[in-house]
């Protein structure tokens, strides 16, 4: 399930068998706006309940405590009667939060290193992309559970973490687009104009690289709420009362135990549903660029 | 393939094992800096709550003899040294020497590592030849779906599903441990028992990667001529199927098994926590819980080595299966 960005180096050259024509445009199309309308459905959820809804997530009801879903309680109610419902949208708040500062915080790193990497060049080069490889030997999961145990407990060594574990595959790929646009004519007629080493790399490498670091960003957001609801799933992320996705599903472990299934489906749907909407969109995206690459589904 | 190029891969593994020493010295470094750097103390972690009542004086005669009034490298270094000798350090929280712990642990781990992927290579295999005998069919269309789905659901709330399901609504498996409460004998059956649950959602969790491979490997190779000419020859399409394009489509995907292993650690750390199963990676999980750091040093560094020998293993395997690849260039 934390297979990289860059996994996608090794995968098997594309099928060129597929569906033809209006067929294929439509499903397309459908997939496309599916996609869109979740990512817009979830970000206005977790902007606009909150401000609008005057409910309050934290309201114990001890009379309707571990209620089956209903009309009053979609998703039921938890074991002190908290409308489930609710507590996924403000759970996926925070995940989604934690989600976007890691993956804005492991683009900025990895983009940083990966920029410097190859404008660079030589021997630096070299001695980077080796510590790359050397800190990509570490499964992710446990360089993440290993920082938030020394740094424990709160949202920023969770977000560190994550952070942290997640800038390789970005430098890899900036490092790669900047290698190739170094041979490009207008960077070579800049270097003759008498441009510094800093000007050609920020203001003529810097600009092509960043849409593939802002699809890799976009596309590492969902791996990151993955990655903070793994850790407060464990206990070692969130504090229980800033409940996230993940704080959720470790909390609703007594009540599965006891046979209540709700508190546990429902957060991990919230989980599913972002993360497949949002691979959608990049598999619509990536089509475009390459039309004869057919999309996957990366997370 | 006329001959295995055995001198080139054993030159290929000693040049793997000296590139794997720095890897090893670096990330151990790296280890011991992060906690260095971390408010976490290692004087605090070994005295406990005694630390609460103990007096400035007695804090400091520990500080001195636990040898951390040190620089963290003069401690990496120690420890590295004494690694070496084969002592690992005490894990507190389990009362038992680092070595002992892994000694114990590693085989269960193994066990259900190597259980769940035989299942997700075996089951993979047979779904993604279905999906790809007709792609675009309803089968494909099916298998592809669910793969995608499984592979952005989280493992442990698959198996936090299958526990209700299986233990608590059928009440045909048990819920977690290797034996029944109450007996700590391990049986065959029982611990046939015990390990369908952690084995089969574990599998599941690698069952998508491994399906889609196969299904574009297979179904690449049954667009490439000797499947036409085979098809042209008028040999059946069962032939065909099995005979050439899951032969050819399937063969490097299997190499990739070997760098499936950090997945295979992330998904053992959240199975087997979920399912108390005593293995490596639950210990892991206990021991930075604890904050007890020569356990969690020891087992990141085991990861890590495995993490190495498995991307060894991808290439040898790459290399018998492509005569092309020269294993002197990797």
């Amino acid at each position: 399930m934390t297979s990289d960005v860059d996994a996608a180096a090794v995968k098997p050259a594309a099928p060129v068998w597929r569906a033809h024509g209006g067929a294929r445009r439509s499903t397309h199309a459908l997939r496309l706006r599916v996609s869109a309308a979740l990512v817009a459905v979830t970000v206005l959820a977790v902007l606009l309940v909150p401000p609008l809804v005057q409910l309050d997530q934290q309201a114990v009801d001890l009379a309707a405590k571990l209620e089956p879903p209903s009309w009053a309680h979609p998703f039921g109610t938890d074991d002190v009667g908290r409308d489930l419902l609710l507590r996924c949208v403000y759970g996926l708040r925070v995940s989604l939060l934690v989600g976007v500062v890691a993956a804005l915080t492991a683009t900025v790193i990895g983009t940083a290193v990966g920029a410097a990497a190859g404008a660079l060049g030589g021997r630096a080069d070299r001695l980077v992309m080796r510590l790359v490889d050397t800190l990509s030997s570490v499964p992710h999961l446990l360089l993440g559970i290993f920082i938030v145990a020394m740094f424990r407990p709160g949202v920023w060594p969770v977000v560190i973490s994550v952070a942290l574990t997640h800038w390789l595959s970005t430098a890899r790929i900036v490092r790669a687009e900047v290698l190739s646009l170094r041979s490009r004519p207008f960077v070579d007629a800049a270097v003759s104009g008498g441009s510094s080493r800093w000007r050609v790399t920020v203001r003529h490498l810097l600009p092509g690289v960043l849409p593939q670091a802002g699809l890799a960003a976009v596309l590492m957001v969902p791996h990151a709420m993955w990655h903070e609801s793994a850790l407060s799933f464990l206990g070692l992320g969130l504090p229980t009362h800033t409940a996230s996705l993940g704080t959720l599903i470790q909390s609703a472990r007594g009540s599965l135990l006891a046979g209540q299934w709700w508190p546990t489906l429902f957060p991990g749907l919230f989980l599913i549903v972002p993360t497949l909407a949002v691979a959608g969109l990049a598999g619509a995206w990536r089509e475009r660029i390459n039309p004869r690459r057919r999309s996957e589904l990366m997370l | 393939m006329t001959h295995a190029p055995w001198r080139a891969m054993a030159r290929l593994t000693a040049r793997r094992a000296l590139y794997a020493v720095p890897v090893l010295l670096v990330v151990t470094f790296g280890v011991f800096a992060v906690a260095a750097a971390s408010p976490f103390d290692p004087v605090k972690a070994y005295a406990g709550t005694a630390a609460l009542g103990a007096d400035q004086d007695t804090l400091d005669r520990l500080r001195e003899n636990l040898g951390v009034d040190r620089p963290f490298t003069a401690r990496w270094w120690d420890w590295l040294t004494s690694a070496l000798g084969g002592d690992l350090g005490h894990s507190t929280v389990m009362r038992q020497p680092v070595a002992e712990v892994i000694g114990e642990r590693l085989l269960w781990s193994t066990l259900l590592c190597a259980v769940a992927f035989a299942a997700a290579v075996l089951l993979g295999t047979v779904l993604g030849v279905l999906a790809a005998r007709r792609p675009g069919s309803f089968t494909d269309r099916a298998v592809t779906s669910a793969a995608y789905v499984l592979e952005a659901a989280p493992v442990f709330w698959i198996a936090l599903l299958a526990v209700w399901l299986f233990a608590l609504r059928l009440d045909v498996l048990p819920a977690g441990g290797l034996t029944d409460t109450g007996s700590d004998r391990v049986t065959f059956g029982g611990l046939v028992q015990h390990l369908v649950l952690p084995a089969g959602v574990l599998a599941v969790s690698q069952l998508p990667w491994f399906t889609l491979y196969v299904r574009q490997g297979v179904g690449d190779a049954l667009m490439e001529d000797p499947v036409r000419g085979a098809r042209a020859r008028g040999v059946g399409e069962r032939t065909v199927l099995l005979g050439h394009a899951l032969r050819s489509g399937l063969l490097p995907v299997l190499t990739l098994i070997g760098s499936r292993v950090p997945e295979l650690i992330t998904g053992a750390l959240l199975v087997e926590t979920v399912f108390s199963w005593p293995g490596i990676a639950s210990a892991t999980v206990e021991a930075a819980t604890a904050v007890d750091f020569p356990l969690l040093a020891a087992l990141t560094t085991l990861a890590t080595a495995a993490v190495l020998a498995g991307n060894l293993l991808a290439d040898l395997l790459y290399g018998l299966v492509d005569p092309r690849v020269k294993l002197e260039e990797m």
